[in-house]
Protein backbone atom coordinates (compact mmCIF):
# COMPACT_ATOMS: atom_id res chain seq x y z
CA UNK A 1 0.00 0.00 0.00
CA UNK A 2 2.69 2.54 1.09
CA UNK A 3 6.42 2.08 1.10
CA UNK A 4 7.22 4.09 3.73
CA UNK A 5 5.53 6.94 6.20
CA UNK A 6 7.27 9.52 6.34
CA UNK A 7 4.21 12.44 6.11
CA UNK A 8 0.80 12.12 6.29
CA UNK A 9 0.33 14.57 3.57
CA UNK A 10 1.36 11.36 1.67
CA UNK A 11 -1.78 9.34 2.51
CA UNK A 12 -4.83 9.33 0.17
CA UNK A 13 -7.89 9.29 1.77
CA UNK A 14 -8.69 5.57 0.76
CA UNK A 15 -5.08 5.11 2.33
CA UNK A 16 -5.37 6.47 5.47
CA UNK A 17 -9.07 5.01 5.91
CA UNK A 18 -7.66 1.57 5.26
CA UNK A 19 -4.47 2.48 7.70
CA UNK A 20 -7.84 3.14 10.21
CA UNK A 21 -9.68 0.65 9.94
CA UNK A 22 -6.52 -2.16 9.83
CA UNK A 23 -5.81 -0.66 13.46
CA UNK A 24 -9.63 -1.72 14.09
CA UNK A 25 -8.11 -5.05 13.59
CA UNK A 26 -5.20 -4.60 15.40
CA UNK A 27 -7.15 -3.67 18.45
CA UNK A 28 -9.58 -6.89 17.97
CA UNK A 29 -6.55 -9.05 18.73
CA UNK A 30 -5.32 -6.98 20.92
CA UNK A 31 -8.28 -7.71 23.65
CA UNK A 32 -7.86 -11.63 23.09
CA UNK A 33 -5.55 -13.55 25.99
CA UNK A 34 -3.14 -14.14 23.41
CA UNK A 35 -1.83 -10.87 22.13
CA UNK A 36 0.57 -12.43 19.45
CA UNK A 37 -0.15 -12.12 15.32
CA UNK A 38 2.77 -13.84 13.84
CA UNK A 39 2.44 -11.61 10.54
CA UNK A 40 6.09 -10.22 11.12
CA UNK A 41 7.65 -13.47 12.33
CA UNK A 42 11.51 -13.50 11.59
CA UNK A 43 11.36 -9.54 10.59
CA UNK A 44 13.97 -7.13 12.20
CA UNK A 45 13.22 -3.67 12.88
CA UNK A 46 15.13 -1.27 14.75
CA UNK A 47 14.17 1.56 16.79
CA UNK A 48 16.60 4.65 15.89
CA UNK A 49 16.10 7.07 18.10
CA UNK A 50 17.95 10.19 18.38
CA UNK A 51 15.69 11.98 20.38
CA UNK A 52 14.07 11.23 23.80
CA UNK A 53 11.07 9.51 23.74
CA UNK A 54 8.92 7.07 26.15
CA UNK A 55 5.35 6.63 24.68
CA UNK A 56 5.98 6.51 21.23
CA UNK A 57 9.34 4.51 21.38
CA UNK A 58 7.76 1.54 24.22
CA UNK A 59 4.07 1.93 22.04
CA UNK A 60 6.21 0.74 18.78
CA UNK A 61 8.52 -1.76 20.82
CA UNK A 62 5.12 -2.89 21.83
CA UNK A 63 3.52 -3.10 18.50
CA UNK A 64 6.48 -4.60 17.20
CA UNK A 65 6.66 -7.08 19.52
CA UNK A 66 2.93 -8.30 19.02
CA UNK A 67 3.80 -8.95 15.13
CA UNK A 68 6.06 -10.94 15.97
CA UNK A 69 9.10 -9.09 14.25
CA UNK A 70 12.53 -9.00 16.49
CA UNK A 71 13.18 -5.37 17.78
CA UNK A 72 16.41 -3.56 18.01
CA UNK A 73 16.46 -0.32 19.95
CA UNK A 74 19.31 2.23 19.31
CA UNK A 75 19.23 5.37 21.40
CA UNK A 76 21.54 7.78 20.10
CA UNK A 77 22.86 8.82 24.10
CA UNK A 78 25.63 5.53 24.80
CA UNK A 79 25.87 4.98 21.15
CA UNK A 80 28.83 5.56 18.51
CA UNK A 81 26.84 8.57 17.52
CA UNK A 82 28.14 10.09 21.27
CA UNK A 83 31.69 8.85 19.73
CA UNK A 84 31.04 11.01 16.14
CA UNK A 85 29.54 8.41 13.93
CA UNK A 86 28.11 10.01 11.23
CA UNK A 87 24.12 9.50 10.54
CA UNK A 88 25.18 7.92 7.29
CA UNK A 89 27.92 5.53 8.79
CA UNK A 90 25.26 4.16 11.82
CA UNK A 91 22.65 3.63 8.40
CA UNK A 92 25.08 1.42 6.47
CA UNK A 93 25.79 -0.34 9.94
CA UNK A 94 22.83 -1.32 10.14
CA UNK A 95 21.81 -2.25 6.50
CA UNK A 96 25.13 -4.71 6.37
CA UNK A 97 23.75 -6.29 9.44
CA UNK A 98 20.21 -7.12 7.89
CA UNK A 99 17.55 -5.13 8.90
CA UNK A 100 13.97 -5.11 7.59
CA UNK A 101 12.87 -1.63 8.56
CA UNK A 102 13.89 1.57 10.26
CA UNK A 103 11.37 3.07 12.72
CA UNK A 104 13.39 6.68 13.37
CA UNK A 105 12.95 9.78 15.52
CA UNK A 106 14.89 12.68 14.60
CA UNK A 107 15.66 16.33 15.79
CA UNK A 108 16.22 17.34 12.76
CA UNK A 109 13.53 17.58 10.19
CA UNK A 110 13.70 15.69 6.96
CA UNK A 111 16.01 12.56 8.86
CA UNK A 112 13.14 10.14 7.75
CA UNK A 113 12.86 11.61 4.05
CA UNK A 114 16.76 11.42 3.87
CA UNK A 115 17.02 7.74 4.45
CA UNK A 116 13.82 6.86 2.49
CA UNK A 117 15.53 8.69 -0.46
CA UNK A 118 18.97 7.55 -0.46
CA UNK A 119 20.51 4.43 -1.33
CA UNK A 120 21.93 3.76 2.06
CA UNK A 121 19.47 1.19 3.19
CA UNK A 122 16.70 -0.12 0.92
CA UNK A 123 13.78 -1.26 3.59
CA UNK A 124 10.94 0.71 4.90
CA UNK A 125 11.16 3.84 6.85
CA UNK A 126 8.30 5.12 9.68
CA UNK A 127 8.84 8.35 11.04
CA UNK A 128 7.93 8.56 14.67
CA UNK A 129 8.76 12.05 14.37
CA UNK A 130 11.56 14.26 13.05
CA UNK A 131 12.30 17.72 14.54
CA UNK A 132 8.95 20.48 13.75
CA UNK A 133 7.64 18.20 10.87
CA UNK A 134 5.84 15.35 11.32
CA UNK A 135 4.61 12.65 13.22
CA UNK A 136 2.34 11.01 11.60
CA UNK A 137 1.72 8.10 13.65
CA UNK A 138 0.21 10.30 16.25
CA UNK A 139 -2.04 12.12 14.19
CA UNK A 140 -3.20 8.30 13.04
CA UNK A 141 -3.79 7.86 16.09
CA UNK A 142 -5.64 10.47 17.37
CA UNK A 143 -8.04 10.13 13.85
CA UNK A 144 -8.85 6.71 14.86
CA UNK A 145 -9.41 8.16 18.73
CA UNK A 146 -11.58 10.69 17.43
CA UNK A 147 -13.20 8.20 14.84
CA UNK A 148 -14.16 5.49 17.27
CA UNK A 149 -15.47 7.40 19.94
CA UNK A 150 -17.82 9.23 17.40
CA UNK A 151 -18.70 6.07 15.61
CA UNK A 152 -18.25 3.36 17.64
CA UNK A 153 -18.97 0.22 16.17
CA UNK A 154 -20.10 1.54 13.17
CA UNK A 155 -16.39 3.32 12.40
CA UNK A 156 -15.59 0.86 9.93
CA UNK A 157 -14.73 2.41 6.17
CA UNK A 158 -15.91 5.54 7.69
CA UNK A 159 -13.55 9.20 7.75
CA UNK A 160 -14.03 12.21 10.07
CA UNK A 161 -16.17 13.96 7.48
CA UNK A 162 -17.86 17.54 9.14
CA UNK A 163 -15.84 16.72 12.46
CA UNK A 164 -14.83 20.52 14.07
CA UNK A 165 -11.18 20.02 15.58
CA UNK A 166 -9.90 23.02 17.43
CA UNK A 167 -6.40 22.80 18.06
CA UNK A 168 -4.52 24.58 20.44
CA UNK A 169 -1.10 25.68 21.66
CA UNK A 170 2.42 25.47 19.94
CA UNK A 171 1.56 24.96 16.42
CA UNK A 172 5.27 26.14 15.44
CA UNK A 173 7.18 23.85 17.00
CA UNK A 174 4.60 20.94 17.07
CA UNK A 175 5.54 17.96 14.23
CA UNK A 176 1.80 16.59 15.99
CA UNK A 177 0.24 20.06 15.03
CA UNK A 178 0.96 19.37 11.27
CA UNK A 179 0.95 15.93 10.98
CA UNK A 180 -2.93 16.26 12.01
CA UNK A 181 -3.61 18.93 10.16
CA UNK A 182 -3.33 17.34 7.00
CA UNK A 183 -4.71 14.22 7.59
CA UNK A 184 -7.58 15.51 9.27
CA UNK A 185 -8.57 17.40 6.25
CA UNK A 186 -7.81 14.34 4.33
CA UNK A 187 -10.64 12.46 6.38
CA UNK A 188 -13.00 15.56 5.93
CA UNK A 189 -12.86 17.11 8.83
CA UNK A 190 -12.53 21.20 9.53
CA UNK A 191 -9.38 22.29 11.92
CA UNK A 192 -9.52 25.40 13.34
CA UNK A 193 -6.09 26.31 15.22
CA UNK A 194 -5.74 28.87 18.21
CA UNK A 195 -2.37 30.11 19.31
CA UNK A 196 -0.05 33.19 20.12
CA UNK A 197 0.79 34.67 17.29
CA UNK A 198 4.26 33.80 18.36
CA UNK A 199 3.52 30.46 17.95
CA UNK A 200 2.67 30.08 14.55
CA UNK A 201 4.61 29.23 11.78
CA UNK A 202 4.79 31.45 8.80
CA UNK A 203 2.57 30.37 5.78
CA UNK A 204 -0.01 29.09 7.58
CA UNK A 205 -2.12 30.72 4.96
CA UNK A 206 -1.21 28.24 2.44
CA UNK A 207 -2.47 25.35 5.14
CA UNK A 208 -6.24 23.97 5.08
CA UNK A 209 -7.27 25.79 8.29
CA UNK A 210 -8.50 28.50 10.03
CA UNK A 211 -6.34 30.22 12.40
CA UNK A 212 -7.69 32.66 15.72
CA UNK A 213 -5.24 33.85 18.51
CA UNK A 214 -8.14 33.95 20.60
CA UNK A 215 -9.12 30.75 22.59
CA UNK A 216 -12.52 31.88 24.17
CA UNK A 217 -13.86 33.11 21.09
CA UNK A 218 -13.16 29.73 19.39
CA UNK A 219 -14.63 27.80 22.00
CA UNK A 220 -17.66 29.99 22.27
CA UNK A 221 -18.22 28.18 18.55
CA UNK A 222 -19.75 24.56 18.67
CA UNK A 223 -17.35 22.02 18.17
CA UNK A 224 -16.69 18.31 18.20
CA UNK A 225 -12.93 18.08 19.85
CA UNK A 226 -10.16 20.06 21.15
CA UNK A 227 -7.00 18.96 21.24
CA UNK A 228 -4.10 20.62 23.11
CA UNK A 229 -0.49 20.66 22.06
CA UNK A 230 2.25 20.22 24.80
CA UNK A 231 4.38 23.39 25.16
CA UNK A 232 7.71 22.70 23.98
CA UNK A 233 10.37 24.22 26.21
CA UNK A 234 12.88 22.61 24.69
CA UNK A 235 12.50 23.91 21.50
CA UNK A 236 12.04 27.25 22.50
CA UNK A 237 15.39 29.44 22.05
CA UNK A 238 13.53 32.82 22.47
CA UNK A 239 10.40 34.36 24.53
CA UNK A 240 7.58 33.14 22.88
CA UNK A 241 5.03 34.36 25.79
CA UNK A 242 6.08 36.27 29.06
CA UNK A 243 5.83 33.29 31.44
CA UNK A 244 3.80 30.14 32.03
CA UNK A 245 0.72 31.98 33.82
CA UNK A 246 0.36 34.16 30.59
CA UNK A 247 -0.05 31.24 28.84
CA UNK A 248 -2.16 29.38 30.59
CA UNK A 249 -4.27 32.12 31.02
CA UNK A 250 -4.65 33.02 27.53
CA UNK A 251 -4.35 29.58 25.54
CA UNK A 252 -4.54 26.61 28.05
CA UNK A 253 -7.65 24.13 28.87
CA UNK A 254 -7.69 25.74 32.22
CA UNK A 255 -10.37 24.70 35.07
CA UNK A 256 -12.67 27.44 34.10
CA UNK A 257 -12.51 27.06 30.35
CA UNK A 258 -12.92 23.25 31.06
CA UNK A 259 -16.66 24.02 32.87
CA UNK A 260 -17.62 25.74 29.52
CA UNK A 261 -17.05 23.01 27.12
CA UNK A 262 -20.06 21.19 26.79
CA UNK A 263 -19.79 17.44 27.97
CA UNK A 264 -19.66 16.14 24.79
CA UNK A 265 -16.39 17.54 23.08
CA UNK A 266 -13.85 15.48 23.48
CA UNK A 267 -10.81 16.05 24.63
CA UNK A 268 -6.82 15.36 23.33
CA UNK A 269 -3.58 15.74 24.25
CA UNK A 270 -0.36 13.95 22.51
CA UNK A 271 1.21 13.31 26.17
CA UNK A 272 3.95 14.00 28.04
CA UNK A 273 1.31 16.75 29.65
CA UNK A 274 2.05 19.86 31.53
CA UNK A 275 -0.65 19.62 33.72
CA UNK A 276 -1.34 23.10 35.17
CA UNK A 277 0.18 24.81 32.14
CA UNK A 278 -1.51 23.85 28.82
CA UNK A 279 -4.30 21.71 30.82
CA UNK A 280 -5.97 21.69 34.00
CA UNK A 281 -5.58 18.16 35.51
CA UNK A 282 -9.54 18.37 35.72
CA UNK A 283 -9.67 18.49 32.10
CA UNK A 284 -6.76 15.86 31.27
CA UNK A 285 -8.69 13.18 34.11
CA UNK A 286 -12.05 14.31 33.62
CA UNK A 287 -14.62 11.15 31.50
CA UNK A 288 -14.54 13.38 28.07
CA UNK A 289 -10.66 13.23 28.14
CA UNK A 290 -9.23 10.47 25.49
CA UNK A 291 -5.86 10.87 27.02
CA UNK A 292 -5.37 7.28 27.90
CA UNK A 293 -7.47 5.88 24.70
CA UNK A 294 -5.00 7.86 22.99
CA UNK A 295 -1.89 5.58 24.21
CA UNK A 296 -4.02 2.08 23.94
CA UNK A 297 -5.29 3.43 20.98
CA UNK A 298 -1.14 3.93 19.34
CA UNK A 299 0.11 0.47 19.39
CA UNK A 300 -3.10 -0.46 17.27
CA UNK A 301 -2.28 2.14 14.94
CA UNK A 302 1.82 1.17 14.87
CA UNK A 303 0.82 -2.26 14.46
CA UNK A 304 -1.28 -1.57 11.16
CA UNK A 305 1.52 0.88 10.13
CA UNK A 306 4.17 -1.90 10.44
CA UNK A 307 2.00 -4.52 8.98
CA UNK A 308 1.11 -2.40 5.82
CA UNK A 309 4.99 -1.20 4.66
CA UNK A 310 6.58 -4.21 5.89
CA UNK A 311 4.14 -7.06 4.38
CA UNK A 312 3.15 -6.87 0.71
CA UNK A 313 5.14 -6.73 -2.61
CA UNK A 314 5.21 -3.29 -4.21
CA UNK A 315 2.54 -0.52 -4.30
CA UNK A 316 -1.10 -2.17 -4.69
CA UNK A 317 -2.52 -1.73 -8.49
CA UNK B 1 -11.81 -16.50 -21.61
CA UNK B 2 -15.17 -18.78 -21.71
CA UNK B 3 -17.16 -19.06 -18.19
CA UNK B 4 -19.49 -22.33 -17.87
CA UNK B 5 -21.53 -22.36 -15.08
CA UNK B 6 -21.31 -25.64 -12.58
CA UNK B 7 -23.71 -24.59 -10.09
CA UNK B 8 -26.90 -22.75 -10.42
CA UNK B 9 -28.88 -21.30 -7.30
CA UNK B 10 -30.73 -24.43 -6.32
CA UNK B 11 -27.69 -26.38 -6.26
CA UNK B 12 -26.14 -24.19 -4.62
CA UNK B 13 -28.74 -24.08 -1.92
CA UNK B 14 -29.22 -27.87 -1.97
CA UNK B 15 -25.65 -28.17 -1.36
CA UNK B 16 -25.61 -25.99 2.01
CA UNK B 17 -29.02 -27.91 3.31
CA UNK B 18 -27.29 -30.67 2.53
CA UNK B 19 -23.76 -29.80 4.69
CA UNK B 20 -25.44 -28.69 7.46
CA UNK B 21 -27.53 -32.47 7.75
CA UNK B 22 -23.84 -33.92 7.44
CA UNK B 23 -22.66 -31.51 10.21
CA UNK B 24 -25.84 -32.87 12.53
CA UNK B 25 -25.32 -35.84 11.77
CA UNK B 26 -21.48 -36.39 12.73
CA UNK B 27 -22.01 -34.42 15.31
CA UNK B 28 -25.14 -36.27 16.51
CA UNK B 29 -26.97 -33.12 17.09
CA UNK B 30 -25.86 -29.40 17.27
CA UNK B 31 -24.62 -29.54 20.65
CA UNK B 32 -21.04 -28.17 20.91
CA UNK B 33 -21.08 -26.82 17.76
CA UNK B 34 -19.33 -23.39 16.71
CA UNK B 35 -19.69 -22.37 12.81
CA UNK B 36 -16.76 -19.86 12.03
CA UNK B 37 -16.61 -18.34 8.48
CA UNK B 38 -13.72 -17.09 6.73
CA UNK B 39 -14.03 -13.63 5.45
CA UNK B 40 -15.49 -12.79 2.94
CA UNK B 41 -17.57 -15.81 1.55
CA UNK B 42 -16.62 -18.35 3.82
CA UNK B 43 -18.96 -16.14 6.49
CA UNK B 44 -21.53 -15.88 4.15
CA UNK B 45 -22.03 -19.56 3.41
CA UNK B 46 -21.33 -20.26 7.30
CA UNK B 47 -24.31 -17.88 8.11
CA UNK B 48 -26.39 -20.09 5.59
CA UNK B 49 -25.49 -23.44 7.03
CA UNK B 50 -26.20 -21.88 10.50
CA UNK B 51 -29.69 -20.81 9.49
CA UNK B 52 -30.14 -24.56 7.81
CA UNK B 53 -29.29 -25.71 10.92
CA UNK B 54 -31.60 -23.61 12.71
CA UNK B 55 -34.53 -25.00 10.34
CA UNK B 56 -33.66 -28.74 10.45
CA UNK B 57 -32.78 -28.78 14.76
CA UNK B 58 -34.59 -25.71 15.78
CA UNK B 59 -31.51 -24.43 17.61
CA UNK B 60 -29.43 -21.08 16.74
CA UNK B 61 -25.57 -22.47 16.53
CA UNK B 62 -22.99 -19.93 17.55
CA UNK B 63 -21.94 -18.49 14.29
CA UNK B 64 -18.27 -15.97 14.00
CA UNK B 65 -16.22 -15.10 11.46
CA UNK B 66 -12.15 -16.03 11.92
CA UNK B 67 -9.85 -13.79 9.90
CA UNK B 68 -6.86 -15.31 8.93
CA UNK B 69 -4.69 -12.76 6.98
CA UNK B 70 -2.14 -12.60 9.58
CA UNK B 71 -1.24 -16.22 9.96
CA UNK B 72 -1.01 -16.53 5.99
CA UNK B 73 2.48 -17.80 4.68
CA UNK B 74 2.62 -15.60 1.76
CA UNK B 75 2.74 -12.03 3.38
CA UNK B 76 5.89 -11.31 1.56
CA UNK B 77 4.68 -12.35 -2.24
CA UNK B 78 1.41 -10.71 -2.50
CA UNK B 79 0.33 -7.26 -2.61
CA UNK B 80 -0.80 -6.22 0.79
CA UNK B 81 -3.49 -8.04 2.47
CA UNK B 82 -6.35 -5.91 4.22
CA UNK B 83 -7.10 -8.02 6.70
CA UNK B 84 -11.04 -8.57 8.26
CA UNK B 85 -12.67 -8.66 11.16
CA UNK B 86 -12.40 -11.82 13.56
CA UNK B 87 -15.45 -11.95 15.93
CA UNK B 88 -15.87 -15.49 17.54
CA UNK B 89 -18.77 -15.04 20.12
CA UNK B 90 -18.16 -17.85 22.12
CA UNK B 91 -15.33 -19.64 23.79
CA UNK B 92 -14.32 -22.26 21.89
CA UNK B 93 -12.11 -24.45 24.68
CA UNK B 94 -13.84 -27.77 24.35
CA UNK B 95 -16.26 -26.75 21.13
CA UNK B 96 -16.58 -28.61 17.91
CA UNK B 97 -15.60 -26.19 15.65
CA UNK B 98 -16.58 -26.50 12.07
CA UNK B 99 -14.08 -23.62 9.75
CA UNK B 100 -16.30 -22.94 6.74
CA UNK B 101 -15.04 -21.67 3.11
CA UNK B 102 -15.93 -21.13 -0.46
CA UNK B 103 -13.49 -22.61 -2.13
CA UNK B 104 -10.60 -25.07 -1.11
CA UNK B 105 -7.85 -25.21 -2.99
CA UNK B 106 -3.69 -24.82 -2.45
CA UNK B 107 -4.51 -26.09 1.32
CA UNK B 108 -3.28 -22.81 2.74
CA UNK B 109 -5.53 -20.47 3.93
CA UNK B 110 -6.88 -23.48 5.90
CA UNK B 111 -3.15 -23.99 7.40
CA UNK B 112 -3.59 -20.09 8.43
CA UNK B 113 -6.97 -20.86 9.64
CA UNK B 114 -6.04 -23.92 12.12
CA UNK B 115 -2.86 -21.61 13.21
CA UNK B 116 -5.21 -18.67 13.95
CA UNK B 117 -7.11 -21.14 16.29
CA UNK B 118 -4.12 -22.57 18.00
CA UNK B 119 -4.25 -18.80 19.74
CA UNK B 120 -7.83 -18.17 20.41
CA UNK B 121 -8.28 -21.63 22.17
CA UNK B 122 -8.14 -25.46 21.82
CA UNK B 123 -11.24 -26.93 20.52
CA UNK B 124 -12.03 -30.87 21.10
CA UNK B 125 -12.68 -31.02 17.39
CA UNK B 126 -12.08 -28.85 14.46
CA UNK B 127 -14.11 -30.06 10.95
CA UNK B 128 -14.06 -28.74 7.63
CA UNK B 129 -16.90 -27.27 5.02
CA UNK B 130 -16.51 -26.11 2.22
CA UNK B 131 -18.85 -25.65 -0.87
CA UNK B 132 -16.24 -26.20 -3.57
CA UNK B 133 -13.67 -28.68 -3.78
CA UNK B 134 -10.86 -28.13 -6.75
CA UNK B 135 -8.07 -29.84 -5.96
CA UNK B 136 -4.42 -29.02 -6.23
CA UNK B 137 -3.71 -29.13 -2.34
CA UNK B 138 -0.38 -28.48 -1.14
CA UNK B 139 -0.94 -29.69 1.85
CA UNK B 140 -1.70 -32.52 3.67
CA UNK B 141 -5.58 -30.90 4.63
CA UNK B 142 -9.05 -32.10 3.47
CA UNK B 143 -12.42 -31.12 3.98
CA UNK B 144 -14.97 -33.13 6.04
CA UNK B 145 -18.24 -31.82 3.97
CA UNK B 146 -17.99 -30.55 0.75
CA UNK B 147 -20.24 -28.74 -1.60
CA UNK B 148 -19.37 -30.35 -4.87
CA UNK B 149 -15.87 -31.62 -5.67
CA UNK B 150 -15.16 -29.72 -8.86
CA UNK B 151 -12.15 -30.89 -10.80
CA UNK B 152 -10.14 -27.99 -12.43
CA UNK B 153 -6.32 -27.59 -14.11
CA UNK B 154 -4.49 -24.99 -12.12
CA UNK B 155 -5.30 -22.72 -15.11
CA UNK B 156 -8.72 -22.33 -14.50
CA UNK B 157 -10.69 -19.94 -12.19
CA UNK B 158 -13.34 -21.04 -10.00
CA UNK B 159 -15.68 -17.80 -9.18
CA UNK B 160 -18.16 -18.22 -6.25
CA UNK B 161 -20.96 -15.84 -6.38
CA UNK B 162 -22.87 -15.66 -3.46
CA UNK B 163 -26.59 -13.36 -3.56
CA UNK B 164 -25.16 -11.61 -0.33
CA UNK B 165 -22.11 -10.18 -1.63
CA UNK B 166 -22.42 -10.79 -5.32
CA UNK B 167 -26.40 -10.74 -6.20
CA UNK B 168 -27.04 -13.93 -7.03
CA UNK B 169 -25.97 -17.70 -5.93
CA UNK B 170 -23.91 -19.62 -8.74
CA UNK B 171 -20.16 -21.05 -9.30
CA UNK B 172 -18.62 -20.23 -12.32
CA UNK B 173 -15.45 -22.19 -13.86
CA UNK B 174 -13.05 -19.80 -16.15
CA UNK B 175 -10.56 -20.38 -18.88
CA UNK B 176 -8.87 -18.92 -20.95
CA UNK B 177 -9.49 -19.48 -24.78
CA UNK B 178 -7.30 -21.56 -26.32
Amino acid sequence: MIPHLISTRDLSREQAIALLDISADMAESGARENKKLPALRGKTIVNLFYEDSTRTRISFEVAEKRLSADVINFSAKGSSVAKGESFKDTIVTLREMGVDGVVIRHPSSGAPHLLAERDWIDVPVINAGDGTHEHPTQALLDAYTLRAKRWGDSARSKGLDGLRVVIVGDILHSRVARSNIWLLHTLGATVTVVAPPTLLPPGLSEWPVSVSYDLDAVLAQPCDAVMMLRVQSERMRAAYFPNAHEYSAGWGLTLERFHRLSPDVMILHPGPMNRGFEISSAAADATQSLVLDQVANGVFVRMAVLYSVLTGTEVMS
Amino acid sequence: MTSNIVMQSADVTRAITRIAHEILESNRGSSNLVLLGIPTRGVTLARRIAAAIASIDGVHVPLGSLDVTMYRDDLQKQPLREPAPTNVPVDIEHATVVLVDDVLYSGRTVRAALDALTDLGRPDVVRLAVLVDRGHRELPIRADYVGKNLPSSSGERVNVSLSETDGVDSVDIEREAP
